[in-house]
């Protein structure tokens, strides 16, 4: 069942709002609109859901609403018109008593400046939504070392937000919405303002909490790489609509309509590298030495649900899953010809992306990229999103 | 032709509106005038009765601390103190202190809700601010024509027109330090979930605190330049020698009242400042 579900959900700025609306209907842009009514189109007409334990993250050019859709959500802004569920209550609707109890219980926020409280240590900026609900002051502070201990600053509590670095107060930002045990987190642009390298750990660590704690996310970014690397699913927004919704796979491989395409487009990484350009070293077993157990070992040993199987002079043979090679170890069998598999995905070096893109999709195990029958590497789905999204891993001389 | 309209009796009703005011409202007037008048007397005069020698000590050390144990202010308020001591003016100083220190808290208590009123109601701040800019251009003499009708001479009065005179600064900053608090704040405060209280006194508050004392200072300031102007209604203090020798064409004396109301304006000035730039 979605944690969160928003439907028609719309935010106009302005005094006309119910001409807007009714404009809207009539399928009238937002420029039509601000020239007719003089009201700015924040959202319009949003409507998704959001899964239990989901990074779902909003994307968009600036200005395209992604904070209004994620302040009408917890109602910082108020919505002109639309409904947001959460637990089978509407948001939208509800009293100012009952939206602070959601907010205190359900929804935790953080934000792109940090949005500290400069004069508290790091301890009470990350008690402050439990102070709110009134817990009394030993309890929060254990809660709120627990949440900061989470996100690695357990010995900064006395400190001052000012004596950190930009990723150290994020972190507290994090720690702070955690503190309370929200189901939703909402983050707006929660990286943005961090370089590159730290921004690339807090996603790292976002995604090692989300592991974890099964926290349903909702977050905001402009960018795309980010987008890519952190999302389960992607939403992107154009003028307040929400133009396409589907995982970071269906945005590249299947853009919706012109808009987002171009949104992709500087990802055009795809037509200029080539297999040979994001391929990784295989791990392989040989099948004239090794049996079932070696192979199960491998598996182990490097993380991976199957590995490909070469003879002497490294060409390929096929590969073999884990499942099998346990199934086989159980039975004594000892000889990997009867579980190895043959119908292996290969490519050429030279293969663009954009191709192995559409075979990766549909293939249960990495692609074998193969010289005159020999293999010289493997291609994952992690590293065909992470050269589409531009990391420095990716090697544009392979040896 | 413009000699030909009548002239409109401006000054005619303000007249009957002040008496009028004054006689329906003198059962307010008068116990404050007696009672309040009693009690800034009590005050002055428990002041004056402490040894001098431990005022400048006390004043001495609380500069020095609130300076951040610099050694400059401290002994800047002992020499001046000192000063005005051996011109056989400690209990003015006195009667001026408790003036300036009474007017101006009444000016805090009223002025800083006010300006959290403005803050957050844009009503308030549209109907306020004229009536702010209004109470600072009218020139100070004026509000003790009424201030005199109210409360007759003496402090009472000189208080009331210092509170009318000094008191739009802390409303003003007041207001405006809280409208400067970032959105991003405003919005995590609400965003978890606190009541209009709690982000009042837990974010805007605390974050708009320099601000707000920044308009306290203006407001002492503009306190203690009420009290030579409050000597003419009859208020004792410092005031009074400078406007005796004013009327008596005496340099000497007008000199060194004069010189003592610096000196005091400066002690004030330095350590409410560094009340609010420490943290
Ligand atoms: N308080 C407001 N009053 C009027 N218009 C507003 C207000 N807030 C936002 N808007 C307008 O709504 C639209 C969406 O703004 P929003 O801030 O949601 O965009 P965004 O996608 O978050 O952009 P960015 O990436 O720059 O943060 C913009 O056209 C903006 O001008
Ligand atoms: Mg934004």
């Amino acid at each position: 069942m979605p944690v969160i579900e928003v439907k028609n959900l719309s935010k106009v700025f302005g005094k006309n709002t119910k001409q807007s609306l009714k404009l809207l209907d009539d399928g009238k842009t937002k420029d039509e609109i601000l020239k007719q009514t003089g009201d700015t189109v924040g959202v319009n007409r949003a409507s998704f859901e959001v899964e239990a334990g989901e990074i779902f993250v909003i994307m968009g050019l600036s200005g395209s609403g992604k904070s209004t859709l994620i302040r009408l959500i917890n109602r910082l802004i108020e919505p002109t018109e639309g409904s947001v569920m959460i637990d089978g209550e509407n948001l939208a609707t509800m009293n100012k008593e009952n939206l602070r109890r959601v907010r205190r219980e359900k929804l935790s926020m953080v934000f792109q400046k940090f949005g500290l409280f400069p004069f508290r240590t790091i301890l009470e900026n990350a008690e402050y939504g439990l102070e709110v609900q009134g817990m009394p002051k030993a309890e929060r502070a254990e809660k709120a070392k627990k949440a900061l201990e989470l996100v690695g600053l357990g010995d900064y509590i006395q400190q001052y937000p000012d004596q950190l670095s930009g990723g150290m107060q994020q972190r507290v930002g994090l720690a702070r919405a955690l503190a309370n045990d929200p189901e939703v987190l909402l983050m707006d642009e929660a990286f943005s303002a961090l370089d590159p390298l730290i921004r690339k750990d807090m996603q790292d660590e976002l995604l090692e909490l989300q592991q974890s704690m099964k926290k349903t996310i909702i977050f905001i970014t402009h960018d795309l790489d980010e987008a890519l690397r952190i999302g389960d699913r992607i939403a992107l927004m154009k003028d307040g609509s929400i133009v396409q919704i589907g995982t970071p796979e269906d945005i590249l491989v299947n853009p919706a309509n012109d808009y987002v395409e171009r949104f992709v487009e500087d990802v055009d990484r795809s037509k200029v590298l080539t297999a040979e350009n994001i391929m990784r070293r295989p791990e392989t077993i040989n099948i004239e030495k090794h049996g079932p157990r070696v192979a199960l070992e491998r598996m182990r040993e490097e993380g991976l649900s199957s590995i490909y199987v070469t003879d002497n002079k490294r060409n390929l043979k096929g590969y073999v899953t884990a499942d099998d090679a346990s199934i086989a170890r159980k039975k004594e069998i000892r000889d990997i010809k009867e579980i190895l598999k043959t119908d292996v995905p290969t490519v050429e070096r030279d293969k663009p992306m954009n191709e192995i893109i559409e075979i990766i999709y549909d293939s249960p195990v990495p692609i074998a990229v193969v010289e005159e029958g020999k293999l010289v590497g493997i291609i994952i789905r992690g590293s065909v999103l992470a050269a589409l999204a531009g990391e420095s891993e990716v090697r544009l001389n392979a040896e | 032709m413009l000699n030909n309209l009548p002239q409109i009796p401006l000054s005619d009703w303000v007249n009957s509106f002040t008496s009028w005011l004054t006689s329906t409202f003198s059962f307010i007037f008068n116990p404050i005038r007696n009672q309040f008048g009693d009690f800034m007397s009590w005050t002055a005069d428990l002041l004056a009765s402490i040894p001098a020698i431990i005022v400048i000590i006390l004043v001495a050390v609380l500069a020095f601390f609130i300076s951040g144990k610099r050694i400059g202010l401290s002994v800047f308020s002992i020499i001046g103190l000192l000063l005005i001591y051996n011109q056989g003016l400690w209990s003015e100083l006195m009667y001026t202190f408790t003036l300036v220190l009474i007017s101006s808290l009444l000016s805090v208590i009223i002025g800083v809700p006010i300006g959290i009123l403005m803050s957050k109601s844009k009503v308030a701040e549209t109907i306020i601010l004229p009536v702010l800019d209004f109470m600072q251009t009218m020139p100070a003499f004026v509000y003790l024509i009424p201030a005199v009708a109210f409360f007759s001479i003496g402090m009472v009065p000189g208080v009331f027109a210092s509170l009318i005179f000094a008191t739009p600064p802390t409303v003003r900053f007041t207001n405006l330090g809280i409208r400067q608090v970032s959105t991003e704040l405003v919005e995590a405060a609400e965003a978890f979930g606190s009541t209009g209280a709690q982000r009042l006194f837990k974010v805007e508050l605390p974050m708009a605190k320099g601000t707000i004392m920044a308009g306290i200072n203006q407001t002492v300031m503009l306190a203690l330049s009420m009290v030579v102007i409050a000597s003419m209604i009859g208020a004792p203090g410092l005031g009074r020698p400078v406007l005796s020798a004013l009327q008596r064409a005496q340099a000497g004396p007008g000199f060194v009242a004069g010189i003592s109301i610096v000196i005091l304006a400066i002690i004030i000035d330095r350590i409410t400042q560094n009340i609010y730039k420490s943290k």
